[in-house]
């Protein structure tokens, strides 16, 4: 929320403006963090986002954790926002839940995107400083990219 | 200073508790029912998941116990959220969570006043999960209950046969849902493939209202 958490942030330079945080949310443990990988290796070097994957259930194995998705939500809130990216079912349910009850930072929201391509969407343009408004409208807008 | 609502005998912090004794057992002793159920047209999780749930919210409100019955379905619905770990975490969460809130602080309430509790609880399940009647939810048996449980209470019952009459409805709602079509959730995936079987969600939110029928019942209410 204020100027001294985006001083906290190792990767941000002291004088930038805080940039908004990602936060991806699988049935998987290791889609999460390959998703969060591929994502912050695809920024080309500019300034760092925080992004966290929260992936598996509660029990480590496949489903959605609320605890997991609080901390990592806390974990990458630097006051600019909290893009929240889901992918399934329970995933988004859970993300949806906890906003309902204000249990995640204020400025966090679930984006309505494809996972992976909404994922990279999210970071490269939160990267370039994007404010939350412009890191949602790209990655929703991952949903007009055909392939085909 | 707390005088017995009108609409029946009093519902307490400890009638919850002892709901929650009874949808514990009988989640747990039908945890592979619910999971064979869901392994036919879902991810064969919902017997687990459901056991860690209570397991999880029965261990919260035995450890903390709330004093009163809006502070039991809150706790419970917190547990569940954090420790299920599939899509009926946040549904059920949201229930029972929503329908605490509505009872407020006070420490007893009445049948109806349960009873629109439960109502604002199953439809913050609409909303949260965008289910309707007919899609082949949990919703399939908790829309019936609610109805059969004013039906009854509008019409003079008391607790335990409200209740009772809720239980049924659930019962037969569970059942209703072996002809539909799934329209929410891995099931609908399998379009028509998930015709033919029961859903999981509504037979354990079955168990739910039936435990509310034989917390009454023993209570004499």
């Amino acid at each position: 929320m204020s100027a001294s958490s985006s001083s906290a942030n190792p990767g941000a330079s002291p004088n930038a403006a805080p940039l908004v945080g990602v936060v991806l949310v699988s049935h998987s443990a290791a889609v999460a963090r390959a998703v969060a990988e591929l994502a912050a290796n695809l920024t080309g070097g500019a300034a760092e986002v925080p992004v966290a994957p929260a992936g598996g259930g509660p029990d480590g194995g496949l489903g959605t954790s609320s605890d997991l998705i609080a901390s990592a939500a806390r974990s990458v809130d630097r006051g600019a926002g909290v893009a929240v990216l889901a992918d399934l079912g329970s995933a988004v349910l859970t993300v949806k839940a906890l906003l309902a009850d204000d249990e995640l930072p204020s400025g966090a929201r679930l984006v309505d995107a494809p996972f992976l391509e909404g994922a990279v969407a999210a970071v490269v343009s939160a990267s370039a400083g994007a404010d939350i408004d412009a890191v949602t409208a790209a990655a929703t807008e991952a949903y007009d990219y055909r392939k085909v | 200073m707390n005088a017995l609502p009108p609409d029946g005998p009093p519902i307490d912090a400890a009638f919850l508790r002892r709901w929650l004794d009874a949808a514990t057992a009988a989640i747990d002793r039908e945890a592979p029912v619910l999971t064979e159920l869901d392994s036919a047209i879902g991810d064969a999780d919902h017997g687990t998941n459901m056991r860690r749930g209570f397991t999880a919210a029965h261990t919260a409100v035995e450890q903390e116990p709330p004093d009163t019955p809006g502070g039991v379905l809150v706790a419970v619905g917190r547990q569940l959220i954090s420790s299920v770990g599939g899509a009926s975490g946040p549904l059920y969460g949201t229930l029972l969570r929503r329908a605490g809130k509505r009872l407020g602080d006070e420490p007893v309430v009445g049948a109806a006043q349960l009873r629109d509790a439960l109502r604002a609880g199953v439809e913050g399940v609409g909303q949260l999960g965008g289910a309707a009647a007919g899609d082949k939810t949990m919703l399939d048996a908790l829309l019936p209950a609610l109805e059969a449980l004013s039906g009854a209470l509008d019409a003079g019952g008391g607790t335990a046969e409200a209740f009772a009459a809720a239980a049924t409805a659930a019962d037969e709602g569970a059942q209703a849902t072996i002809p539909l079509r799934a329209r929410k959730g891995r099931a609908s995936y399998l379009g028509e493939r998930s015709i033919g079987h029961q859903d999981p969600g509504a037979t354990s939110s079955a168990l739910l209202i039936t435990a509310f029928a034989d917390t009454a019942r023993e209570a004499g209410a």
